[in-house]
């Protein structure tokens, strides 16, 4: 129940990492009279991978939305490394659950969004991470959902960000593409160390991939549960299913 | 090779008919000359107009007429499009007083256009623009009113804004929708040029085909009836071809030619 437990691995992982430290203190939002988030404290550490889980309309979006800087806290103060995060910076990047692929470019050009100077190889080298660089020149109306959601990965990944936030970025595939993704974030996650918040309401996705799982409940976090487990985590790792059963079982206590 | 054939030359056959049919009546004199010319004395008349050169002149002076109204009702439609699509003030401001002034049937204003601009140039270009500018208008609008708010906000968080946004999100989201604005103005364009020209003018192919009316010249009349459809169809086809260029991601518009 701690929120600073770190095991010996993770701190050895967090060494030269390129991620940002992310400080929220004392955050609040609320729309019209309903209070989303309530003084909220949370401190990610560079590099960490960090799941918000929680039930819907928990305000785990509008959190990942704040701390993106796509709207505003009414109250308190989220900086990401040295920055507040209402600047906009090609150091933070989203991921959200629809791939949103610009159909009127290319896949490369997709990528390339928004990036300036010589980035066509820089993005060709995002393609090849994600595994589909022979698609560059195509449409992405042509792709498969899974796919989609490869390039709106190598996009959010081109820019080398210190920070990325994932917005349900599975919830909309098939179960088999989602072990993929899973698969393929954690790998790119290791190789960037970069550090990443995500936000589901899948228990088995976030302690499959997350360091910490955080429960958010009556706008506020209710739980923190540090996730030891070695990486590449195996699927069906017993301590993991442990840990999902407790936050599962803990959920659903929640306001019932 | 013979049932490749036979498809392509299925809608053919009921126009050959009826040609056939209406070259037969007329050479019969079933339908008297001054009603209705045969098919043969119309492409007569166009050897004799292309001889003179009298033809080219009209569709030069008539394309002129058109283009230039559509070049002018067509950037306003579209400037002002953009404007009311993208700034709620001037939306505010203006989107109601064009949705009232659209329903002005643009052929009514002929009286009134003749006694301000005479018969010249000017009240021709003028009804042409004022037709054309409300599809293009309307379409341009529309198309930036419904751009994908999740891509806005995408673009936003990979530093897209003001003219960047505009040239990567915004105007190709809504280049289907102007585009389908510029055909429908096309048809406008024509359509209004016909009754302008016919009404008045001193030049051009409505000036011909009235010019013929007296003379009594059904010939001249059918075929500058059919120019106006040819150049009609040219100018939708020319559309039909940006689109196809330009809209080349768009799953519509891809497969065969």
């Amino acid at each position: 129940m701690t929120s600073q437990a770190v095991a010996p691995r993770e701190a050895q992982v967090f060494n030269d990492t390129l991620g940002a430290e992310i400080r929220l203190s004392e955050v609040g939002k609320s729309f019209g009279t309903r209070q989303v988030l309530n003084g909220l404290n949370l401190i990610v550490k560079p590099g960490e991978f960090l799941a918000i889980v929680g039930r819907s309309g928990c305000g785990k979006s509008t959190l990942l939305r704040l701390i993106a800087g796509l709207d505003r806290p009414d109250s308190g103060e989220i900086t990401i490394g040295q920055m507040q995060a209402k600047e906009r910076s090609e150091q933070v990047r989203v991921m959200f659950q629809d791939a949103r692929l610009l159909p009127w470019q290319s896949v490369l050009r997709n990528v390339g969004i928004g990036a300036k100077g010589d980035w066509k190889a820089q993005a060709l080298s995002a393609l090849e991470d994600v595994g589909l660089a022979t698609r560059a020149n195509d449409w992405p109306s042509v792709l498969s959902g899974g796919q989609k959601q490869r390039v709106a990965l190598a996009r959010a990944l081109m820019s080398r960000p210190q920070l990325l936030l994932l917005d349900e970025p599975l919830g909309a595939l098939d179960a088999l593409t989602r072990f993929e993704m899973q698969k393929l974030i954690e790998r790119v996650w290791m190789r960037q160390r970069f550090t990443a918040i995500l936000v589901t309401h899948d228990v088995t996705e976030a302690v499959t991939l997350a360091d910490r799982v955080v429960l958010l409940e009556g706008s506020n976090a209710a739980l923190i549960h540090p996730v030891p487990q070695a990486r590449p985590r195996e699927l069906g790792d017993p301590e993991l299913g442990h840990l999902e059963a407790s936050i599962l079982h803990r959920l659903l206590q929640a306001k019932s | 090779m013979k049932q490749k054939a036979l498809p392509r030359i299925v809608p053919w056959v009921l126009p050959c008919v009826i040609l056939a049919a209406w070259q037969a009546t007329s050479q019969f004199g079933l339908i008297p000359l001054r009603i209705l010319p045969a098919p043969t004395q119309v492409l007569e008349a166009a050897v004799r107009l292309i001889q003179s050169g009298e033809i080219f002149r009209h569709i030069a002076v008539s394309s002129a007429r058109a283009f230039a109204g559509l070049a002018v009702g067509g950037v306003i439609g579209f400037l002002l499009g953009l404007l009311n699509g993208l700034s709620q003030i001037s939306d505010r401001l203006l989107n109601s007083t064009f949705q009232m002034v659209r329903n002005i049937p643009h052929l009514a204003l002929i009286p009134l256009c003749i006694l301000w601009f005479g018969i010249d140039e000017g009240s021709k270009i003028f009804l042409v623009a004022f037709g054309v500018f409300f599809p293009i208008y309307l379409n341009t609008y529309h198309g930036i009113r419904n751009v994908e708010p999740g891509l806005i906000e995408m673009g936003r968080v990979y530093g897209l804004s003001g003219f960047s946004l505009f040239r990567d999100i915004l105007f190709p989201a809504a280049l289907p929708s102007i585009l389908v604005g510029v055909r429908y103005a096309l048809g406008i364009m024509w359509l209004t040029l016909i009754v302008a020209e016919t009404v008045s003018a001193s030049s051009g192919i409505g000036y011909m085909t009235m010019t013929a009316r007296e003379f009594l010249q059904t010939d001249v009349i059918v075929l500058g009836i059919l120019i106006y459809a040819a150049l009609g169809k040219l100018a939708d086809f020319s559309t039909a071809l940006l689109e196809r260029r330009w809209l080349a991601w768009h799953p519509a518009f891809q497969g065969p030619a």
